[in-house]
């Protein structure tokens, strides 16, 4: 079992004969995902990396019977992309780009939600379910089929908890990269509940940052509905108000959004939580008296 | 991106807000002509700066003549301004907005943000007016009113009426707010701003409403669709540094510390700054250099790590993904050999590679320190900058 995604799920790739979704879902197919067609408009009835490509996303799904897309458009398209996708029925979609106006995503979201479309990102590695299936730019090597779920705001500290619970033996049922958006399509609520239904996820690892408040609301929901072990993580401790720190949305406005608020909320929500990222695995060790596979525990 | 006030004037004076009639300068003797072009007899200079708290900082001013008008212009023009909002430095002051002078009856707060929680535009309007916002949001949040819009609907009359009656505006008032209210989100959806804000908008003595301060961000994300407010930076505004690592699509923020970070991905770079200081250390900059690391972009990283005269001590953690820590290795040590670095530089490769990048570091005959883990590079790199404080 997983969340969102499985060795089953039939997966598109908007932008599939661009630099990056050409990359990405090549590295997607060795990695052993079931891509099943692209969309590039103008391209439709070539072939590309093995894989038929269409005009139209409506097409490409009818064709294909897809249920996942990932979008590596550029970002002034994205919004487009989306709700091309969305209108066309696919169930699940996986936006990486980076870059994507606020407005628009206040747009995509609103009209994702409506028609009960699931969207992850944008700006975010994607999603993948080890030894199963990938829909993003994740490396899947460091991956190890296990029973961790980890949800993340930033790429290369969800990179940093998988390899450490992959070195400590313990492996993930699924990660999500939600990304570092204002506005994402999912948020890390969305997500917990999901790993909270899923039996093969024993416990979890949340990594947010500074900025907004879904980490508050992500501890008020664990208070309420989530059973299983959360340890949790947030970045920017160190980080100056007013300040951009490279994510659209990781910035302490107005005083609000601090790294320091989000840890105290965690704490009150029962959360395991960790002061230093090299501390995941072991803050997993701690919370679920799971064995770890390197010496000392460490 | 920021606007300047007087930027944000005219764009509200297109959208047919009220405002004063007003003439921005760049010099003196254009300020004393600008009291005669204006008419009357008292007018208010305000100083164009990227900062808030200029009244108290004397950056705003009521002049009586043309004499004193441009006596002001001559103190200010070329000057910073420090408020409480800057650094110690303050902001250069290179133009100066003159206008017309308003009889104040009463100040109002209205602004609008995109709210992260209710993924919605969101207005808030109050009778607390000209005084800090945040203030009387922490103290008194029931006298901050909300209005969301409905990105499907867009921002409905209604809304703006309501807003104005529960501010007890009455008459005209309610149809001149609604209006304004109705303009500001058009503005707000048609320029991408991330945060409006008018802060007061007054009631005059004659009754009528005037946007007295006017504050505009602009998602950076949606530049690329608006080159009118491109044309409209004002790069003497922004921390010279960070202007300069964005032309190499490097994220940087510069701290207090003296321990320079090199680090990929935002969230890592964060992460990387935050071990160091529980480690003891302190962090002298944030720095993203991007999923796509190439030498000469590292190299780039490391002259603007190192034009802060404070750093004593480099760390470079990569996580290499899809990136190779070989080939950021090669770029480490190509930038290390081309910018003379003196300092020690500690770096951390992890993922792909990452054994071939360290071989290749060692090998390199450069002192660079190599770590092992995370904890290990910034214990080591704290060491390497004098030890924890």
């Amino acid at each position: 079992m997983s969340v969102l995604i499985n060795a089953e799920t039939r997966v598109l790739c908007q932008g599939i004969t661009g630099s990056q979704g050409s990359f990405h879902t090549g590295q997607a197919i060795t990695y052993g995902t079931r891509i099943v067609g692209g969309v590039t408009p103008g391209k439709g009835g070539q072939t590309h990396l093995g894989v038929p490509v269409f005009d139209t996303v409506r097409e490409a799904a009818e064709q294909t019977g897809a249920d996942a897309t990932s979008i590596y458009v550029p970002a002034p398209f994205c919004l487009d992309s989306i709700l091309e996708a969305a209108a066309a029925g696919v169930r699940l979609v996986v936006c990486i780009t980076e870059g994507i106006p606020t407005l628009d995503m206040l747009l995509a979201k609103a009209s994702c939600d409506a028609a009960g479309v699931r969207l992850i990102g944008p700006n975010c590695p994607g999603v993948i379910t080890p030894g199963e299936s990938k829909i993003g730019i994740m490396p899947g090597d460091i991956h190890l089929p296990g029973k961790v779920g980890i949800v993340s705001r930033s790429g290369t500290l969800t990179y940093e908890a998988v390899r450490q619970t992959t070195d400590h033996g313990f492996g993930q049922s699924s990660c999500v990269g939600i990304g570092g958006d204002p506005i994402p399509g999912s948020s890390f609520v969305d997500i917990l509940a999901l790993f909270e239904e899923d039996p093969a996820t024993e416990a979890i690892v949340m990594i947010g940052e500074i900025g907004g408040s879904a980490e508050e609301e992500a501890a008020a929901f664990i208070a309420e509905k989530v059973s299983k072990p959360v340890v949790a993580y947030v970045a920017g401790v160190t980080a100056p108000p007013g300040k951009r720190m490279g994510h659209a949305g990781a910035i302490i406005s107005g005083g609000k959004g601090t790294a320091a608020e989000k840890f105290a909320a965690l704490e009150a929500a029962g959360v395991h939580t960790v002061r230093s990222l090299a501390d995941i695995g072991a803050g997993l060790s701690r919370a679920t008296g799971w064995q770890s596979a390197l010496a000392g525990g460490k | 991106m920021n606007l300047h006030e007087y930027q944000a004037k005219q764009l509200f004076a297109e959208y047919g807000l009220p405002v004063s009639r007003s003439i921005t300068v760049n010099s003196a003797a254009d300020a004393a002509a600008a009291t005669a072009q204006l008419g009357g007899g008292r007018w208010v200079v305000k100083a164009q700066v990227h900062a808030g708290g200029r009244g108290k900082a004397g950056g705003v001013k009521l002049v009586e003549s043309a004499a004193e008008a441009e006596e002001y212009a001559r103190h200010w023009l070329g000057r910073n301004l420090v408020t409480y909002q800057t650094d110690a430095e303050g902001q250069p002051v290179h133009k100066i907005l003159i206008e017309e002078c308003v009889d104040i009856e009463s100040e109002l707060y209205l602004g609008s943000v995109i709210d992260r929680a209710s993924r919605r535009i969101v207005f808030m309007a109050s009778t607390e007016g000209g005084v800090d916002i945040e203030k009387v949001a922490r103290e008194t949040p029931e006298k901050i009113l909300r209005a969301s819009i409905d990105p499907l609907a867009g921002p409905r009359t209604f809304q703006g009426r309501e807003l104005a009656f529960q501010l007890g505006l009455t008459g005209k008032q309610v149809k001149q707010f609604t209006e304004t209210f109705l303009g500001l989100a058009r503005l707000f959806q048609d320029l991408d701003l991330s945060l409006l804000e008018i802060n007061p908008l007054v009631i005059t003595r004659q009754g009528e409403l005037n946007c007295l301060d006017g504050k505009i961000n602009i998602d950076g994300n949606a530049l690329y669709r608006q080159p009118r407010i491109r044309e409209m930076h004002d790069p003497s505004q922004d921390d010279e540094r960070e202007a300069h690592a964005a032309q190499w699509q490097l994220s940087y923020v510069a701290l207090d510390g003296n321990i320079g970070c090199m680090v990929n991905g935002a969230g890592l770079a964060m992460g990387t700054m935050d071990i160091v200081q529980l480690h003891g250390g302190s962090p002298a900059n944030f720095l993203d250099v991007g999923g796509s690391a190439t030498a000469e972009r590292v190299a780039e990283a490391f002259k603007i790590i190192l034009s802060d005269d404070k750093v004593r001590a480099v760390l470079v953690n990569i996580f290499g993904g899809i990136v190779r820590c070989d080939l950021i290795a090669d770029g480490i040590i190509q930038a290390v050999r081309e910018v003379g670095v003196t300092q020690p530089v500690v770096v951390r490769l992890e993922g792909n590679s990452a054994a071939e990048g360290r071989r290749r570091l060692a090998a390199s005959g450069l002192s660079i320190i190599a770590a092992n883990s995370l904890e290990d590079a910034a214990q080591k790199v704290v060491a390497a900058a004098g030890g924890a404080q």
